[in-house]
């Protein structure tokens, strides 16, 4: 199809789209007006049954546990389908037909106002993340929050320093196998209600008090479980892109690229 | 004021939605193309937002004010919180097939892709 053809189409095509979008709105309480009700049930019981003072904590790992599951799996499969693409490929470790047109640039080094800021980062992004991780029954935060915060403490590292730091701290095997462990766990605790003779992913654990960390029963456990997945899984995409481009590329016109 | 409100928010979203098609119908290059998909799906979070707001509502946090304070729907908030994490690695996903098919076709633009090569 040429541009034109293309840009006639898409015009039809937004013109349905607000045909239809206008339909809809038609239908909705004006913004603001919320009618409820599943809402505000949930705001209601949820501290009372679940124990977490967060409800959207609440609804993601508990009341819609198994929808989540699916999201999970969905982080999950994208960052194995994203390092499968990234990875070194076999005609790139053979011949690599990519010349690299000024193989010997450096890239400039860090600026020391730049360590010294990322270097002060690191720690208390490290501690902020496990915190939001480990916090979100009760306050805004959980695992994909805190997950994504402990990913950029490795990033800082690389703002910091170099790609090798990256890698020397990002132990790929260890990595790999805590996103596994993470989307794993999800998966195993959903099963710990069936053995126990109710239902998959139903909060079997403790609820503990209401207000303190160790409440809310698996949903802590689930968001622990996916902190952990989507820390991994944002490094292995940071370890990938990072790897593509400074490392493959530029080892490619060497016929061989290092190792 | 609170009549203008009472659309405005929709319109916003209807906005990043025929914006974002607009970037990936017209799109010379992947790269773009991606970005544009993201700001289209963006579109999505205003209205999941918009319909679960209440005027006056506090968050649906209950660690401060106490069980039964009017709140804004926590559903909604838990749908688009998981779909933003999930769009950022499918948005990686996309990238790192776009690196690929520069690598083996030297080729950004999707009008230049001519037909599926094995």
């Amino acid at each position: 199809m040429n541009r034109t053809g293309r840009m006639v189409f898409f015009l039809i095509s937004v013109a349905g789209f607000f045909a239809i979008y206008l339909w809809a709105l038609r239908g909705l309480s004006p913004f603001g007006h919320y009618p409820g009700p599943y809402g505000d049930v949930l705001n209601k019981v949820a501290v009372y049954e679940r124990h977490a003072t967060d409800v959207v904590t609440a609804v993601n790992f508990d009341y819609r546990g198994f929808d989540t599951l699916g999201e999970e799996f969905i982080l999950f499969i994208s960052v194995i389908g994203a390092t499968l693409l990234l990875r070194r490929q076999k005609s790139e470790t053979e011949d690599g037909d990519q010349e690299d047109e000024s193989p010997n640039r450096t890239a400039p080094a860090p600026s020391d106002a730049t360590r010294a800021l990322t270097l002060a980062l690191i720690g208390p992004m490290v501690l902020f993340g496990l915190y939001i991780v480990c916090h979100g029954q009760l306050t805004p935060g959980g695992g994909f929050q805190g997950g994504v915060i402990l990913a950029t403490a490795p990033l800082l590292v690389y703002l910091a320093g170099d790609f090798e730091s990256f890698k020397k701290i990002t132990s790929h095997t260890l990595v790999e196998a805590a996103e596994a462990a993470g989307a794993g766990g999800y998966l195993l605790i959903g099963f710990i209600g069936m053995i126990l003779g109710t239902f998959y992913l139903r909060n079997v654990f403790a609820l503990g008090k209401t207000g303190e960390v160790n409440s809310s029963g698996t949903i802590a456990a689930i968001s622990i479980a996916t902190g952990l997945e989507v820390a991994a899984g944002f490094v292995l995409l940071l370890y990938g892109f990072l790897e593509q481009t400074l490392e493959i590329r530029l080892g490619g016109g060497k016929g061989g690229g290092k190792k | 004021m609170m009549h203008f409100m009472s659309f405005f928010p929709y319109a916003i979203a209807a906005w990043l939605f025929v914006m974002g098609l607009y970037g990936i119908v017209t799109s010379r290059n992947f790269v773009h193309l991606i970005i544009c998909l993201a700001v289209l799906q963006s579109s999505t979070y205003v209205v999941l937002l918009s319909i679960g707001y209440r005027w006056g509502g506090v968050p649906p946090v209950f660690a401060g004010p106490p069980v039964g304070t009017p709140a804004v729907d926590p559903i909604v908030q838990a749908l688009m919180l998981t779909d933003i994490v999930v769009e950022a690695t499918v948005v990686a996903l996309l990238l790192a097939l776009a690196v690929q098919l520069h690598k083996h076709t030297q080729k950004l633009n999707p009008d230049e892709l001519e037909a599926l090569e094995g």
